[in-house]
């Protein structure tokens, strides 16, 4: 339970630091994923890239509709940041179910999204809410949108000597409607089953609704179907029973420790009613 | 993987309990084994060594983090704390008080962790009520109490710092 040897490098500019990504350098953002497989050796690289050092990764802020947060950002920050409260509320909502307090006090969320575990909650956020992922390499900066940068079970558009430089967001809108439904274990566990939903409305009608979903497939899953089923309605019994019963063309769960397939999916439709209802209500 | 002697040590200087250390070792050297290893500060224990259990916790730059999930290399240039600083300076003298009264300690394995934790909950919000107390130390593992008695010697203490 302790790493394989590694040598170390700790750049001062995102330049300098792409310049080292390359053979086996792995980066280092939080770490609160990587160490545990380094100690676990699941990761042995001949180079560990730690980008903790530069400002330039760091901080929120937000410039003609867009939050802009920088992939240093911790997800402490997040929590307690006024402008994600009154910007993004749904990353507001989601952010105090990542894992505990020493692990948000570190984790980045360039890290969580980078690793695109398909049962945590900030890429299902990014994609829910439609944003995009600012990368830096070697051949210059470009933007990924989040439904083209999550292809697959831990992987990305990222390609090697890549790496994430911010996430952006549409600011909420007034006519905008957000929840989170999760169920977990243990508070700060992944999730067994979840639901970032964004909801546009029109009075009582709902304009669009992007429900994403975690631990429902290899990747966080957009519900196409449950989209469909309620844009044009409003939120009631019905659309809420048509919404549920599309999920079971949209999601793709896999069997794991916890629960097989059947219960996540079944646990995605009450995750679903949940936040549906919530949202009604507000 | 590169071979161990190949790779350079690397100096780590750090502030720890208030006193300055420096000590070279391996990139790959853990805080908490830098703590316990290089400086005998054997409070902060390790359990799990990936960052479920908590048993590690310890504060860096005022904010508490796993011991096993930062390298020693990246508290370079930083303030750490460990239990036996946190002890010493009497700022959770009150907790430890009621973590006795409670038997809030059996064994004993998680109870750095836990008050390391638990003081960053006291020092941000001592008015938590129980379910916020138990979810903050929700990723601290305790194998012995059932939790009651720490989440009673967590809410007390918030509940008299309230008072004062």
């Amino acid at each position: 339970m302790k790493p394989a040897p590694f040598n170390y490098a700790k750049p001062s500019s995102v330049d300098e630091a792409i310049s080292l990504l390359d053979g086996d350098a792995t980066l280092l953002a939080g770490g609160q994923s990587l160490v545990a497989t380094l100690n676990m050796r699941l990761s042995a690289p001949d180079l560990l890239v730690d980008i903790n050092g530069l400002e330039e990764l760091s901080g929120i802020s937000v410039d003609g509709g867009t939050v802009r947060i920088g992939a240093l950002t911790r997800h402490r920050e997040l929590e307690r940041s006024e402008v994600i409260a009154a910007q993004a509320p749904l990353i507001a909502e989601a952010v105090p179910l990542i894992a505990h307090p020493a692990i948000r006090n570190r984790g980045t969320v360039g890290g969580s999204i980078a690793f695109a575990d398909p049962a945590a909650e900030l890429p299902a956020c990014l994609l829910a809410l439609d944003g995009a992922v600012e990368i830096a390499g070697s051949g210059g900066r470009r933007k990924v949108g989040a439904g083209e940068f999550f292809r697959g079970l831990y992987d990305t558009a990222l390609e090697d000597g890549e790496l994430i430089t911010a996430i952006e967001v549409p600011a909420a809108a007034g006519n905008q409607r957000f929840a989170v439904e999760e169920v977990a274990r243990r508070h700060g566990d992944y999730g067994m089953a979840g639901v970032m939903a964004s909801v546009t409305v029109n009075g009582e009608t709902v304009e669009a609704a992007r429900l994403v979903y975690i631990a429902a497939g290899g990747t966080p899953m957009l519900a196409e179907g449950a989209g469909a089923a309620l844009a044009g309605n409003a939120i009631d019994e019905a659309s809420i029973g048509a919404a549920q019963s599309a999920l079971e063309g949209d999601l793709d769960p896999f069997d794991d420790m916890n629960s097989t397939a059947a219960t996540k999916l079944h646990l995605a439709r009450v995750m679903t009613e949940r936040a549906l209802k919530r949202i009604a209500g507000a | 993987m590169p071979d161990s002697i190949d790779i350079p040590p690397v100096v780590v200087t750090a502030t720890v309990n208030g006193e300055r250390v420096s000590r070279a070792v391996e990139p790959r050297m853990n805080l908490v084994d830098f703590l316990r290893e290089e400086l005998e500060l054997t409070g902060s224990h390790i359990g799990c060594e990936h960052g479920v259990c908590g048993a590690c916790t310890v504060r860096v730059d005022g904010t508490i983090v796993r011991g096993c999930l930062m390298l020693a290399v990246q508290a370079d240039g930083a303030e750490v704390l460990t239990i036996e600083g946190l002890s010493e300076s009497g700022e959770i003298a009150d907790l430890q008080e009621n973590f006795k009264t409670r038997n809030a300690a059996q064994c004993g394995f998680c109870t750095p962790g836990m008050l390391m934790t638990a003081a960053e909950l006291l020092a941000e919000n001592p008015g938590a009520g129980r379910t916020e107390i138990r979810q903050h130390i929700s990723g601290n593992f305790c194998r012995c109490t059932g939790y009651q008695a720490i989440v009673d010697a967590i809410e007390e203490t918030g509940r008299n710092r309230g008072e004062k």
